[in-house]
């Protein structure tokens, strides 16, 4: 049997939004991430748990500033990292960054 | 950070009265404002922002457990109530089942950071089959605080 070897694709993202990765944020990226197919691992410190998995997210406690490292493994890799990059990064969960931020 | 630290023991609910949700949530909040948690904010402005956060996304994870909760501007620290259910009740959760156990959290609107540690605490606990299976079947004021103190300690529960 020919056994393909899965693409895996690997980035580093930051949280910029202010309020950090709470549970909203938590569920925004989990509802992408389980639109695709690969396994997606998102490693903060020392933990890796499940992207798809809510209260595996919700307890990365990423807060503003964190690096974040997201893997995928799959057919669709590519194309979940450039989606959940977009997510983070640039869309920034729908949220202000910390200098917009009104105490 | 403890959960013994971030739990009010004044406001455990063995047997919470309502098996609605907003009810639930209105019952958990009361027993903090009587405990004197809520800084300057009423009971009543504090559970409709946290009914409202609700109404936004459920936070019933599945599993049976809850976790509304809110950041208001007028509280001074984080703090949480624990309410159970024996009936049941509909939180609109993510696998549709009944919630048995609510963890309410209210954090002060300025400190996002420690508001991101409770959470991670309340979920370290709450992903353990025991320690949900426990809370679920505690019956008293006194089991929960026990469990609750005991899984500070014994990071198996």
């Amino acid at each position: 049997m020919n056994v393909m070897a899965k693409p895996v694709f690997e980035i580093e993202v930051k949280i910029r939004n202010a309020d950090g990765l709470h549970m909203r944020p938590a569920m925004q990226f989990v509802d992408i991430a389980s639109q695709f197919a690969s396994d997606i691992t998102v490693s903060c410190n020392d933990n890796a748990v499940d992207g798809k998995s809510i209260m595996q997210m919700t307890m990365l406690a990423a807060t503003h500033g964190t690096a974040l490292k997201i893997k995928a493994e799959g057919a669709d890799a590519e194309q979940a990292i450039k989606a959940l990059r977009e997510l983070v990064e640039e869309k920034m969960f729908d949220e202000p960054p910390l200098s917009n931020k009104t105490a | 950070m403890k959960i013994s630290e971030l739990v009010c023991f004044d406001a455990i609910i063995p047997e919470l009265k309502s098996s609605e949700r907003d009810g639930a949530i209105s019952e958990l909040v009361a027993a903090l404002g009587k405990a004197s948690r809520l800084g300057g904010a009423s009971a009543a402005e504090i559970a409709k922002a946290v009914i409202k956060r609700e109404n936004e996304a459920s936070t019933g994870l599945g599993r049976g457990v809850a976790v509304p909760h809110v950041k208001h501007a007028k509280l001074k620290d984080s703090v949480v109530a624990i309410g159970r259910s024996s009936a049941g009740i509909d939180f609109v959760s993510l696998d549709k089942q009944p919630v048995y156990s609510v963890i309410l959290l209210l954090s002060p609107t300025e400190d996002a950071d420690k508001h991101l540690q409770a959470m991670e605490n309340i979920f370290r606990h709450l992903q353990r089959d025991n320690f949900r299976k426990f809370l679920r079947q505690s019956q008293t004021t006194s089991q929960i605080k026990d469990l609750i103190k005991e899984a500070d300690e014994n990071p198996s529960l």
